[in-house]
């Protein structure tokens, strides 16, 4: 075709006829603002902190040219997602987007939502926490809402951002648990790449208008979230707890239907396998860098190395069955861009608990990394899968 | 895969003809990425951005390392900017200024070209602004994307006005581009 390049060519967004898979080359954050304007939110509240992405800026523009019913700029994170409680409390569709410091401010609203079974969508856009003050890429901001009782999503490119969004809103509507999309800050964000846009018509005919249960309505008063005695409380949080876990199946479900819909699907919805049936080592981990994982297990099968890798897509409810794909291998590296101070990596701890537990005995190695934005390459994947080949370790990927 | 850098100060478009390149590459059914080095944004510090084109889908999530070309928009960038890091044997380096490639002396293991970029835009468009400008030049030496291509996202980025002065710019670089061999 030209210099150093060939191959496959997609039809592009513009030219392609109807039939044809019509490539769009748009930024991520831009795009995420399309994906939600098809899913017709009925309330979008957001802040524009710094770091900010485009998703907010762009559903401002967009609520200016008439494209969706509302979007409120609020004073803070804090009122965004209060709103968001309200319109979900009055049977509203809603949804919100923000980063790093943006989700520790709402913290305690995240806990409520959860709590009062609100059903609404973030995108996190996944970057540091201070301090020191950061504005790069890791898993930080989100790990450590992990016990909210959110559904939480890691996406490891574009597309599946995209594909998520829609699906998270009839995961989160189904269930009443409200639903985080995780879409790495930067990595994602800020890439420019072909997308197959899901159009509004398409997305009509998966998700389906809310019908609320139970909604605020002065014809017929309700109370929520009020205060539960001794006698109340546990049996309402542990109830959550059980309809997170099952909450499971519903994300097993909507990956199906949004497959027969789309054309695309991420492994069973929770997590997805790499070439990992045969391999004798596994690289597990969430987000972007997995891709790059993908790319690490092309390089070593071709040296005749046999590595896999699974990558966990849903990280609440934690699929306790992925740890099946660890049996008989010889080990797995476990990766993660998150630190629970003084303790092991959460996604470590709870994997290496869950194996115990179901005696698998191949060991896993515990590597944290790219805090802050430090690069994750292709090679320092391979570094990684070597290390373990040496025994057992835990250690911080690059000083 | 074909990987580009650019170089250029805050404020100067370096990123958005990452854009614009990616977008012009997408319109030709080709795979792309575009993205700013990752970084805060100020005006006038120097700043890079990275674009990758390929025949298939590119998968790769980390920075760009050893690029196949690199852009240079602002000349005053060379000396206090690595510009050649990590570039690959054989690779291309285009730089904004009236020099002639071999008075620039970046070295040897790669092929200099050199526009005089600010002069077209300022007697075409009467501002100093050479994003566009060099992405004419970058068409001519390497062919990874199409004139036509190129000036249609110019087109449909700046609008048909705006549009129109831009691509003239481009196509007046793509002209005046020196080969340094």
């Amino acid at each position: 075709m030209c210099t150093g390049v060939s191959g496959q060519v997609h039809k592009n967004g513009d030219g392609g006829e109807v039939g044809d898979i019509m490539k769009k080359t748009i930024e991520g954050s831009f795009a995420v603002a399309e994906v939600v304007k098809n899913c017709s939110p009925d309330v979008v509240a957001c802040f524009p902190i710094t770091p900010s992405t485009h998703i907010a800026e762009e559903l401002d523009r967009m609520y200016t040219d008439g494209k969706i019913k509302s979007y409120t700029a609020v004073e803070s994170e804090f009122s965004a997602i209060s709103m968001l409680v309200g319109a979900s409390a009055a049977g509203g569709r809603a949804f919100t987007t923000t980063d790093s410091q943006g989700i520790a401010l709402m913290h305690e609203v995240l806990f409520a939502a959860a709590g009062m079974r609100l059903p609404m969508v973030i995108v996190a856009a996944n970057r540091s926490l201070s301090a020191p003050l950061s504005i790069w890429n890791d898993h930080q901001d989100t790990i450590s809402e992990r016990d909210s009782g959110w559904i939480q999503i890691y996406c490891k490119n574009n597309q599946e951002v995209l594909d998520s969004v829609p699906q998270a809103f009839k995961i989160s509507e189904e269930t009443n648990i409200p639903v985080m999309v995780c879409m790495d800050g930067f990595y994602l964000t800020h890439l420019v790449e072909q997308i197959d846009m899901p159009e509004e018509e398409m997305i009509e005919k998966y998700l389906p208008k809310r019908t609320a249960e139970y909604k605020l309505d002065p014809e017929n008063p309700i109370t929520m979230g009020m205060y539960a005695m001794p006698t109340h409380y546990q049996g309402f949080r542990m109830d959550l707890h059980k309809d997170v876990i099952n909450a499971g199946e519903n994300v097993k479900k909507e990956m199906e239907v949004w497959g027969e819909h789309s054309g695309r699907k991420y492994g069973n919805g929770l997590w997805e396998e790499y070439h990992a049936e045969d391999a004798e080592y596994l690289f597990v981990g969430m987000g972007s860098v997995m891709e790059n994982a993908e790319l690490a297990i092309e390089k070593m099968r071709k040296e005749g190395k046999k590595a896999g890798l699974v990558r966990i897509r849903c990280y609440r409810p934690f699929p306790n069955e992925i740890v099946e794909s660890f049996r008989g291998k010889e080990g797995v590296v476990v990766f993660e861009k998150d630190v629970s101070m003084g303790a092991d990596a959460p996604l470590y701890a709870e994997l290496s608990s869950v194996a115990r537990e179901k005696g698998i005995e191949t060991p896993l190695s515990s590597f944290m990394g790219g805090l802050g934005g430090k690069d994750i390459t292709v090679e320092h994947i391979e570094e990684m899968m070597e290390k373990a080949k040496e025994g057992q370790v835990k250690m911080v990927w690059g000083e | 895969m074909l990987e580009i850098r650019f170089h250029g100060r805050g404020g100067q478009g370096a990123v958005t003809a990452g854009e614009l390149l990616a977008k012009a590459a997408g319109r030709e059914g080709k795979w792309s990425q575009s993205f700013p080095k990752f970084g805060v944004e100020r005006r006038g510090a120097p700043v890079q951005s990275y674009c990758r084109i390929d025949g298939e889908r590119i998968k790769i999530h980390q920075e760009l390392y050893e690029p196949d070309v690199v852009v240079v928009l602002d000349s005053s960038l060379i000396g206090p900017v690595d510009i050649t890091s990590g570039l690959k044997e054989g690779g291309k380096v285009i730089v904004n200024t009236g020099k002639k490639p071999e008075e620039l002396e970046l070295g040897s293991g790669f092929e200099v070209y050199t526009v005089d970029a600010t002069s077209v835009a300022m007697e075409i468009m009467g501002k100093p602004i050479v994003n566009t400008a060099m992405l004419g030049s970058l068409s001519k030496i390497t062919g990874v994307v199409k004139g036509e291509s190129l000036v249609e996202e110019v087109m449909h980025h700046f609008g048909e006005k705006l549009g129109k002065t831009n691509a003239d710019v481009m196509m007046g670089c793509c002209e005046k581009t020196l080969n340094g061999d």
